[in-house]
């Protein structure tokens, strides 16, 4: 089946048919949530690093092509070779190219949501290389060949009875296996075998120093370090807008991104890789693919800001009853939904529609991003390119005709509630797009004009 | 080029440029007992602490814990005895793949997320702190810093090959949320702070 041409509301759709399910993904991700809260709470600074990283932040993206060149000449003195890749099939090239020149037909790879967005993994394997996602949850939707559904619990839709069945099929445990204990041991054991054996490793960044040329990759697992100290070639893939101008800078994004993403004071990893071991190749490709775009686009640029904490998605109500697979790109949720239409204004303009609007993404983001007013400014630029679909559209004509005339207006609401009240059949039926996915409101018995007319001026 | 095309799309694109921050100093309590609040925070996140007066404590309870073990390495002169040899380096880091027990002196420790810093030259070798089975740490109370601000203004500008911070045996949560220590890496920590 191919879903990459179903929107976010028909994808929704699908993930709701399971209502037991939906329901236990909400709850699981406000639960996240929740830690998350009782983490910034613990921290009496919390809000001035909230604003002390957003300013950091700013400043890099005011000064990024210095900031990128000074990364460049200090990683190049540290013995680290720079590449610089315009799109994704230029990054998907260049790590292919590193891994031919020394031979290497199998990689193992850390998590990367950038290598996600270029689909390295497919073009790799069209290559001829075998990649073994080392992250247990991409390796659990990596063999169900899915996508990850969330950037930092990348298998957060799946059940353990799911994964056991999985880890039945491919690394050989007995069937109805479902203890997390055990498939996680599973895991271990078959991931540390490959570790041993892959001669080439790639990781994603997760902050670039632009005054030291190192990078540093935080994960809880071990699995970036097994996989770069145990390979003969490193290959780190970053977006351009991971740098930060100085090292002490990481003393607030490191305080800030796992107590935004999972409520943990740190993760267990924070690496910070400066030079090759001897005898290492360390390589960084560094990736524009849009951003240099969504730079100049002025209401958006401030999304370039992300530090990938997935906080924003724990706490949306969509999201969490939606599930990551509905926004069809390989970064779901609120973030997802203002940096995909940068990607593809046409194949993204469902997503964001894919929002209350109740504002709790910016609320919680460590860097202060104003995600939902970047949502409701992209719905404006989509209706306008003429990118939103025909049934919004005709709504919105239609809307524009009736308030821009007192009459049509008074006679539609009359209208309105009459139909509401005496046959809600008319309203309440799958040929009206708003009932699809609402319920229609209880019909009031006058409207405000009304009232206004009855009792305000008989009084005055 | 796509280096040259990138830098002039930032440039031609990239807003005016906005200071960053004079300030990075973030109030401190002064009066928080360092030891009590790390300790805390590393147990916390699935530490064993123990607080020793002396090297053989320590060999002490290494023996005690880990009656099993039949490959440890220390990176601290202090500690190595018949039973717990001192390091050795192999060029190769996959000859350490069965390291059951790795013991290092990292030069820092956060009490407000018990990360600890071990910079390459006490490690060994880069994969030895990731690759063994079980990881043991011996802080001095000394190296204890309050916050992740006042760790990097002790590193300053300190040059390495490889550096990390470690809070805690390696974890994952990816099935169902549920914590299972012992990922990739080591399965357990154990942390002896020491006045030495």
């Amino acid at each position: 089946m191919n879903e990459a041409t179903k929107t976010h509301p028909e994808l929704s759709e699908i993930f709701n048919q399971d209502e037991a399910r939906v329901d236990w993904h909400d709850e699981t991700l406000w639960w996240i949530r929740q830690k998350r809260d009782k983490s910034a709470h613990s921290i009496p600074e919390w809000e001035r690093l909230r604003e002390t990283a957003s300013q950091i932040k700013n400043n890099v993206l005011s000064g990024l092509a210095g900031y990128l060149t000074t990364f460049e000449k200090n990683a190049l003195a540290n013995g680290i070779v720079v590449h610089w890749a315009a799109d994704a099939a230029e990054h998907n090239r260049i790590v292919h190219d590193i891994l031919k020149r020394n031979g290497i037909g199998q990689m193992v790879k850390s998590k990367s949501m950038l290598t996600e967005e270029c689909h390295l993994n497919e073009y790799l394997e069209e290559q001829g290389i075998d990649v073994i996602d080392s992250d247990l949850g991409e390796r659990i939707v990596q063999l169900a060949k899915e996508p990850p559904s969330h950037i930092v619990l990348p298998c957060i839709h799946k059940k353990k009875e799911e994964i056991g069945d999985l880890f039945h099929i491919h690394l050989g445990v007995p069937a109805g296996t479902s203890d997390p204990q055990i498939l996680t041991e599973t895991a271990r054991q078959h991931l540390r075998e490959t570790f041993l054996t892959r001669r080439g490793a790639l990781t994603g960044v997760n902050f670039a120093i632009a005054e030291t040329g190192e990078f540093v990759v935080c994960t809880n697992e071990g699995n970036a370090d097994m996989g770069a100290h145990l390979a003969d070639v490193h290959i780190a893939s970053m977006g351009i807008e991971k740098i930060i101008p100085q090292r002490k800078h990481l003393g607030v994004f490191l305080r800030l991104l796992t107590r935004s993403a999972t409520g943990q004071p740190i993760t267990t990893y924070s690496s910070h890789f400066k030079k090759p071991r001897a005898g290492q190749e360390m390589h960084i490709v560094i990736v524009d693919n849009g951003r240099t775009v969504q730079m100049g686009r002025e209401d958006f640029r401030a999304s370039l800001k992300c530090i990938r904490c997935g906080a924003c998605m724990n706490t949306c109500p969509v999201y969490r009853r939606s599930g990551g697979h509905s926004y069809h790109t390989a970064i779901a949720g609120p973030i997802g939904a203002i940096l995909a239409p940068n990607l593809d204004m046409k194949k993204y303009a469902d997503l964001p529609f894919a929002s209350t609007l109740c504002g709790s993404c910016s609320n919680v983001c460590p860097v202060k991003i104003d995600i939902h007013q970047q949502l409701y400014k992209w719905r404006q630029v989509i209706v306008k390119e003429g990118y939103a679909d025909t049934t919004k559209k005709i709504g919105m004509q239609l809307m524009t005709f009736t308030l821009s005339s007192p009459t049509v207006f008074r006679t539609a609401g009359k209208a309105g509630r009459w139909v509401l009240k005496h046959i809600p059949f008319a309203v309440n039926n799958k040929f009206n797009p708003w009932f699809i996915h609402r319920e229609m409101p209880e019909p009031p018995a006058e409207s405000f004009g009304e009232w206004y007319k009855k009792n305000v001026k008989k009084n005055s | 080029m796509s280096r040259d095309k990138i830098l002039a799309a930032l440039q031609q694109n990239q807003p005016e440029l906005v200071p960053l921050p004079p300030d990075l100093s973030f109030e401190k309590d002064e009066t928080i007992d360092l030891s009590a609040k790390f300790k805390a925070m590393a147990e916390g996140i699935g530490s064993k602490v123990y607080e020793v007066a002396d090297a053989e404590e320590i060999k002490r309870l290494i023996a005690l814990d880990f009656p099993d073990a039949k490959r440890i390495l220390s990176n601290v002169d202090e500690v190595v005895s018949d039973g717990i040899p001192a390091f050795i380096l192999d060029a190769d880091p996959h000859s350490y793949e069965n390291v059951d027990i790795a013991i290092f002196k990292p030069r820092l420790g956060v009490a407000e997320n018990s990360a600890l810093w071990l910079t390459e030259d006490l490690m060994g070798v880069r994969a030895l702190p990731f690759i063994t089975q079980h990881i043991v740490m011996i802080v001095d109370v000394a190296a204890l810093v309050p916050d992740m601000h006042t760790a990097y203004q002790v590193i300053g500008d300190a040059d390495y090959g490889f550096s990390t911070f470690i809070a805690g045996p390696s974890k994952t949560a990816d099935i169902e949320q549920s914590l299972v220590l012992g990922a990739h890496g080591p399965r357990s920590m154990t942390i002896f702070l020491c006045r030495f």
